[in-house]
């Protein structure tokens, strides 16, 4: 990874507490432009916090993010959509009874054009199951046909990819994907895994956070090693192996006693 | 990879693609269309009826049911709102009741012109719709507390505002009156409350079908969460459905005053239980995020139909409330079916 770019999206110093807990305890990350990074580390390590405090799901104390170079500051989850970060969430963020274009376009629904739309307040309910289904196949998805199919009738890879699609059809700076392929069967992993591929192809960078090594090793540009709060290392696919990286995550090894075969990267 | 073709390697794969069973294929049915079963309910009960009491089939006594239902069907206009967002609204009576008395007693003996207590009424509504959803979004109460509160709270009003006393038509404006105004469409007789009525189905179902706002009732009250992470402004939604809610239940009033020729404080005392049974026959789900006004109306009729085809068939009024009660029973249990369905 060449580190001379700017990164598009980067934190310094993060802190998070939660009363006496301390979730984050001074991170930084950097994302840069087309890579994917991800972000791995133990239960309670701070993964879901950092992610958090990134995509405006919470507010860090401390600690300071800037997308492109310019300083950020993200409230609430909608300021980091409209800044072009869009999350796919671990609960998959998906609403059951409404149907795939539906769930695409949530939030963020298009309009009939002339007075139907802007007296009437119509949807274009056609142009969005269109440009849904366009959406889909971009990235792979074919299996999807029907626009109008509630969600919930759809297995968990479909709605995942649906969730994906709608964070790659809107997402214009970073795409954040929490644990994409933790409830999913392994064709349908490898579905997700061939999106984030396809996104990452697209020059969007993506954030990965994952419990699964083996998926994080075949799609992962870098990886971030959260522990007990802190950053417990940076390094690549080629540098570490699996297990060092599980054993720099656990606490059995320290990045400084495992410094790997090109280095750490960072 | 558009025309990709789905082969099924393992045998659980070839159970997931097997034919689905009639039974299952009812289920998908129902799912897609929930309108269906209390569309057939409707028909079929017509047909019962009117073979046991060919009268009831007769546009005169059809017409009557219509006036009769005009007000619950209005009320629960409101009501499937409030269940879409998967809330409940006990309310719903009194604070009608409470609009309903202000703009009688505002404009009695000619004291405020009928606009505007029309529009006082209104504005009751609005009121309180405004401090039912606060409550629910703000203090974080299950709206069922909410209303169970703001129930006792409006029915004392307004019968403290009242003193117990009635308002009869005589003694107020013709614009107040003129929801129970009749006029012939063939062999109908219809009343200008109807007619306002079925505006309000029309709009509001427009509303909900068609527009963004629509599209976020039904996804807060799908998944809340989910909603709210898609962006959606969760408690700005509640809070307009039960405004919206609360400006149909003051435009109630106004049609219940035509309807019953006087404004009595003592009206309509089942109406939150009423409006709440129209809109589960009509197969709106209690835990919110499916349904639609049309399946209301269809409920609303066929308690309609049970009172008047009931009557007719001489039989006692306890078996309506029988009738009904066990409707009630089977409509949640399907919709509970078919909320189950998978693909």
């Amino acid at each position: 990874m060449n580190t001379s770019m700017t990164p598009v999206l980067s934190a310094r110093g993060l802190v998070k507490t939660f009363g006496r807990v301390v979730g984050l305890d001074g991170v930084d990350i950097d994302l840069f432009p087309g890579e994917v990074l991800a972000v791995i580390g133990d239960n309670g390590a701070g993964k879901s916090t950092l992610i958090k405090c990134l995509t405006g799901a919470l507010v860090p104390d401390a600690g300071s993010m800037s997308l492109d170079g310019q300083p950020v500051q993200f409230k609430r989850p909608q300021d980091a959509r409209e800044a072009g970060i869009e999350t796919v969430y671990q609960t998959l963020a998906v609403a059951p009874a409404l149907d795939i274009a539906s769930n695409l376009y949530l939030g963020r629904e298009r309009l009939r054009p002339g007075p139907l739309g802007s007296v009437l307040r119509m949807l274009d309910k056609k142009g969005m199951r269109r440009d849904a289904s366009q959406a889909l196949a971009d990235l792979g998805i074919g299996t999807l046909q029907n626009m109008a199919q509630p969600v919930e009738t759809l297995s968990g890879g479909q709605r995942q990819a649906v969730a994906v699609a709608r964070a790659a059809a809107f997402g214009s700076k970073v795409i954040v994907l929490d644990e994409p392929t933790a409830a999913l069967g392994v064709r349908e992993s490898n579905q997700v895994l061939k999106m984030i591929g396809e996104v990452r192809s697209r020059g969007l960078p993506v954030i990965l956070i994952s419990h699964n090594m083996p998926h994080v090793f075949e799609v992962a540009d870098r990886i971030h090693i959260q522990r007990l709060g802190r950053c417990g290392g940076l390094i690549t696919p080629q540098s570490h192996t699996m297990s060092e990286a599980v054993a720099i995550m656990t606490g059995a090894t320290t990045l400084d006693e495992t410094p790997g075969r090109v280095g750490g990267g960072a | 990879m558009l025309g990709q073709v789905v082969t099924a390697t393992t045998a659980a794969e070839q159970f997931a693609l097997r034919r689905r069973s009639p039974v299952q294929r009812v289920q998908h049915v129902l799912h897609s269309y929930p309108a269906i079963s209390p569309f057939l309910v409707l028909v079929i009960s017509f047909a019962v009826f009117t073979m046991i009491n060919p009268r009831f089939a007769q546009p005169n006594s059809l017409s009557l049911v219509l006036q009769q239902v005009a007000v619950i069907g209005a009320l629960a206009v409101g009501q499937t709102l409030i269940i879409l967002t998967a809330g409940i609204d006990l309310s719903v009576g009194a604070v009608t009741i409470l609009a309903m008395m202000l703009s009688a007693k505002l404009a009695e003996g000619n004291g405020l012109p009928g606009i505007l207590a029309v529009l006082v009424g209104i504005a009751l509504g609005v009121a309180a719709g405004a401090l039912n959803g606060t409550l629910v979004t703000r203090i974080g109460l299950p709206p069922f507390i909410v209303t169970l509160g703001t129930l006792s709270v409006f029915t004392a009003i307004g019968l403290l505002y009242t003193r117990g006393q009635s308002v009869q038509a005589v003694d107020l404006p013709a614009l107040l009156n003129w929801t129970g105004e009749t006029f012939a469409v063939g062999r109908f007789r219809i009343t200008a409350g109807v007619v306002l009525v079925a505006v309000l189905y029309v709009v509001v179902g427009f509303a909900l079908a068609n527009t963004a706002w629509g599209r976020h009732v039904y996804a807060v009250g799908d998944d809340k969460e989910a909603a709210r992470l898609a962006g959606i402004r969760v408690d700005r939604v509640l809070v307009s459905v039960y405004v919206i809610a609360g400006a149909i239940y003051g435009l109630t009033a106004w049609i219940l005053i035509g309807r019953a020729g006087a404004a009595s404080p003592n009206a309509i005392t089942d109406a939150n239980l009423e409006s709440i049974t129209a809109v589960v026959i009509g197969g709106t789900s209690l835990f919110g995020g499916r349904g639609a006004v049309l399946g209301t109306l269809l409920g609303a009729l066929i308690v309609g139909f049970f009172r008047s085809g009931l009557s007719l068939a001489g039989v006692d009024d306890q078996y309506r409330v029988l009738a009904v009660g066990l409707l009630v029973l089977v409509a949640v249990a399907v919709d509970q079916w078919i909320r189950r369905v998978r693909a």
